[in-house]
Parts: structure tokens; sequence; C-alpha cells
């Protein structure tokens, strides 16, 4: 989820730098030194997980995994996320320095908004916890295609076509992104619940007891 | 920096248990998880049947010019450059800043096919839009191709988001890529960038290539079992389960590093020590890069004042 260099006009650039500076503002003051190792460590596994490629029919995509950095971070999803990106066009020229805001908030904006959609829905029970996750997913792919289009079309109103495109051409990667964050969702609830937000210590698939047994877990899985 | 020397915790847990339970515990414990180690790293020789790195950084070390020049006016040149190519509008403008991005890789004594691959990331978008943006472009029509319309104003608009693009991108890859990120994240420190980003920035670049490693052993691992990857739920169930361990172990070490940094006395400051390698070329890369954009500044003027 990307808007190459070149493309966009100074407002767009302006605007976009402005709110990824107001949301990483947000984003700093919510961490403290406690936890910014973990959002560091989170952020690096975020990296990685963007080099994942799954295969679509013929072609392949890689995942984009912001709806799980938004569940796992909230607003800290806005600073993970810039400095992502900084490295990835340090790494690998992936977008450069004048985009790096609006692609920013390309992808933590829809963080932000599926934390606060989502998070109540992951423990409850089975179905509702899957298609949460699953909508989680969607829609965190499906809002950045809308913002990544909207941008476009701010810039240059005869981008319409170019910018209807990429979004179709996202339709796939969002289903693809639903599916694997609603396993993932379902594999961190089994493994490692207390990552999750909402964890109050207990699992709603052993009818609400508290254990810290993680065994059970692993043998519900099996299963 | 904290290094992490226990490199897989929870694994390593075991043997130590069952060293405790010997009777000269401490020798028992150091030597067991360190050859159990070295049984890992051969094996691992044997499976990585490709070495094949998905993070390289080819452009970091050098001795050049731009090399030698303080990453701090690096960065603010780099930032200054990228964002009036990418206001500009008149085609002089750009070929002028194209033209100085590639003197500034030349400068940088990169290597030219290396660079080229770099750049490749952007083709094809740029393919997507050349095909696209000229045919539906509105405007007085340059060729016509049977029923098809190749716009005029499409075509250079085309051209000149190609043009910024890959100057953008030189601009990039020829002065923030041949600095380290540590000298980076120092510059963006002494630069007025929050500690936090700056320490976030210089933390996850740190893990990145231990994350990394640990994904490439999933995925070998899978692959051992018979993994292959194709568009079925099953493989996107593997991979969903390969990421969310990703993510579990992301986070257990998140845990163990800081309380790692915790017993190495780590109090919430994050101290950066100041320029230390020999840059000694400053005042010749701001009088140039300043020449530079004066020149990009004034034509930009210049060709809006006088369509």
């Amino acid at each position: 989820m990307h808007i190459a260099e070149g493309v966009l006009s100074a407002p767009v650039l302006v605007g976009g730098a402005g709110l990824a500076l107001a949301g990483t503002a947000v984003g700093l003051k919510a961490i403290d030194y406690d936890r910014i190792t973990r959002v560091g460590i989170l952020s690096s596994a975020f990296f990685v997980a963007s080099l994942i490629h799954v295969n679509v029919g013929p072609s392949s995509t890689h995942l984009v995994l912001n709806g799980m950095v938004g569940l796992m971070l909230g607003w800290a999803a806005f600073p993970a996320i810039l400095v992502a990106l900084i490295l990835q066009a340090f790494l690998f020229q992936y977008g450069g320095i004048t985009v790096l805001g609006i692609n920013t908030v390309i992808m933590a904006l829809p963080a932000v908004i599926c934390y606060y959609a989502f998070r109540p829905l992951l423990f409850k029970a089975y179905k509702p916890a899957m298609v949460g996750a699953f909508a989680c997913g969607f829609c965190s792919v499906f809002l950045a295609a809308l913002i990544m289009g909207m941008s476009l079309i701010f810039a240059e109103e005869h981008f319409l076509e170019v910018a209807a495109l990429i979004f179709a051409a996202n339709l796939p990667v969002m289903i693809i992104e639903g599916i694997v964050t609603a396993f993932c969702i379902a594999f961190i609830k089994k493994v490692s619940p207390e990552m999750l937000p909402g964890y109050g210590g207990q699992r709603p698939e052993d009818g609400g007891q508290k254990t810290d047994d993680r065994a059970t877990g692993f043998q519900k899985a099996r299963k | 920096m904290v290094r992490e020397r226990n490199h897989r915790a929870p694994e390593a847990k075991a043997p130590n248990h069952r060293g405790r339970k010997n009777d000269d515990g401490r020798q028992t414990c150091n030597s067991q998880p360190a050859t159990r180690n070295l049984a890992q790293k051969t094996k691992h020789k044997t499976l990585n049947t490709k070495p094949n790195p998905m993070i390289t950084e080819p452009f970091t070390v050098g001795n050049s010019f731009v090399h030698r020049v303080d990453p701090r006016l690096k960065l603010v040149f780099a930032v200054m450059l990228s964002c009036i190519v990418a206001v500009a509008d008149s085609l002089s403008t750009l070929f002028a800043g194209l033209a100085i991005a590639l003197l500034l890789i030349v400068l940088a004594r990169l290597d030219g096919w290396a660079v080229l691959k770099r750049l490749a990331v952007v083709f094809g978008f740029m393919a997507f839009i050349w095909v696209v943006l000229p045919l539906t472009y509105p405007g007085v029509p340059l060729v016509e191709v049977g029923p098809l319309q190749l716009s005029r104003p499409g075509v250079l608009l085309c051209l000149k988001i190609t043009l910024k693009s890959i100057t953008i991108l030189s601009i990039l890859i020829a002065l923030v890529a041949t600095t380290t990120l540590s000298a980076i994240g120092n510059a963006l420190h002494s630069l007025g960038v929050p500690g936090k980003l700056v320490y976030l920035l210089v933390m996850t670049y740190r893990y990145i290539f231990v994350i990394e490693n640990e994904y490439q052993r999933l995925i070998r691992a899978a692959r051992i079992r018979g993994f292959q990857p194709g568009t079925n739920i099953h493989s996107y169930k593997t991979v969903a389960f390969l990421t969310g361990m990703i993510f579990i172990r992301a986070s257990a070490r998140a845990e163990n590093v800081y309380r790692a940094m915790l017993c190495r006395g780590f109090n919430g400051e994050f101290h950066t020590l100041g320029p230390v390698a020999p840059y000694t070329r400053n005042k010749a890369f701001t009088v140039l890069t300043s020449a530079a954009f004066i020149i990009i500044l004034g034509l930009e003027i210049w060709n809006q004042s006088s369509p």
C-alpha cells in the first residue's frame, strides 16, 4: 500500500504529513518507556510480515497486516507504521521522503479505526470473534485503499480511473487480508491471548474459566 | 544498543532445567545450550540451500565524497531537494533535478546496476500509469491509434511523474541510503526529532534482521513438512499461523529485551553519541547542494513567471 513519489500535489502531501505528524504525536504520547521496546519489536514484525508473499491465482501479493498492528498497538500504530515506512524507504527505496506522511496516514489511520471498531468483538463467542477478525483485516485494507484513492483524486481530478483501477486491484488483497487476519487472531487467542486488547484473563472457549495453562490451548488447536 | 545473546529464549529453557538437576550444575548449564546451538547452526547450513537474504544494504559502506559528509547535512538537503522536486511543475526544472540527482549518485560512486535494480521498484507503477493515463486523460490528442486517442496532457503528466519519481528516489539512494542507520538515528536526534521516535526507529531496525531470521526458520520448517503455497484456504491458514507465531515470538522477545535492558540500567533515557566518522567534506557538500537547490528553485520560478 504505497503511493509512489511524484504523483501527488503539494496540498495533499502537506495535508498527509500534517495528519501523520498529529497521529504520531498522539501515538508517542500513548507509549511510555515500558512499552516502547514492545512497540519497536512489533513494528519490526510488521515490517517482516509485509515481506511475506501469498499466492493469488497466477500472481502474488504481499500481506499488509495494518489491521493486526492496529489491534495490538492502538494509537501507537502511527509511530510504529511511520518507523516501518522509514525503514522501507531506507532499505528498499519503497516510497521516498515526501510521501512518507501520506503513506503513514494511508496505513495507520485504518489501523486505529479498526482498533476501536473491532476490539470489543475479539473475546466474544467463536463466530462473532472470527467475523470481527475477518472484518478487521478486510476493513483495514479497504479503508487504506479508499484513503489512497481519495488522495489521488484530490491531487488530480483526472486520476479517477487510475484510482478506481488501484482500488479494484486491491479487492482480492482485502479478502486475503481478512482471511489471514481471522486465522492469525484465532491463533494468537489460543497461544498468547494477553497480546490482544480486551483480554480479561479468561478464555471464552473454556467457558469463561480463568486459566493460565497454555497447554489446553495447544491441545484444543490440535483437535 | 542492547544485544540479545539468547537467540531462542523459550526453547533454550528446557536444557537449562535439565542442567539444574545435575550435580555440577554450572558446567552443564552453560555447556548444554551451547552444544545445542552449535548443532542447530550446522543443521541450518545444510538445510539452507540458497542463502538469499531479503534485506540488504548495498550502499551504506563506502569511502566516496558523499559518504564523508555529515549525516545531518545529508538528511537536511535530501529533504529540501526532494520537496522542491515533488512540487515542481515545469519539465526543464525536472530534468535539472534529475541531472543533479544522477550527479550525486556518481559522486557517491555507487554501483550503477545496483542503483537501477533499486529504482526498478517504481517501474511497475510507472508502466501502469503510462498505459492508463494517456488513454483516460482529457485533452488534445497527440497520436490516434485506431479508436484510441493518446492525449497530450496525459503523456506530459506521465513524463512528469516518472521524472519526479526517479529523481526523488535517486536523491534518497545517493544521500540517505549511503548512511548507516545508526548515523541517521543520531542525526535525527540532534536535529530535534523526539528521542522516543529515534529510539523506536533504531530498535525496529535492530530487530528486523532477528525477526526476519525467525521468519526464514518458520518458512523452512513449513517447506520441509511439504508446504507448497497456493491459492487455497490451507495456504492462507498456514501463512496466518506463521505470521501469528512471528508476532507472538516478537512479543515474547520484547519482554526479554526490556528486562535485559532494565538489568543494564535503562532508565528511559536514550543517549546518542556525536558524529564519529571523519566527516571532512561538509563545506564542499553544502556549497554544491545549496547551488543545486538554488538552480532548481530559480528555474522553477523563472518557468512559472514566463509561461
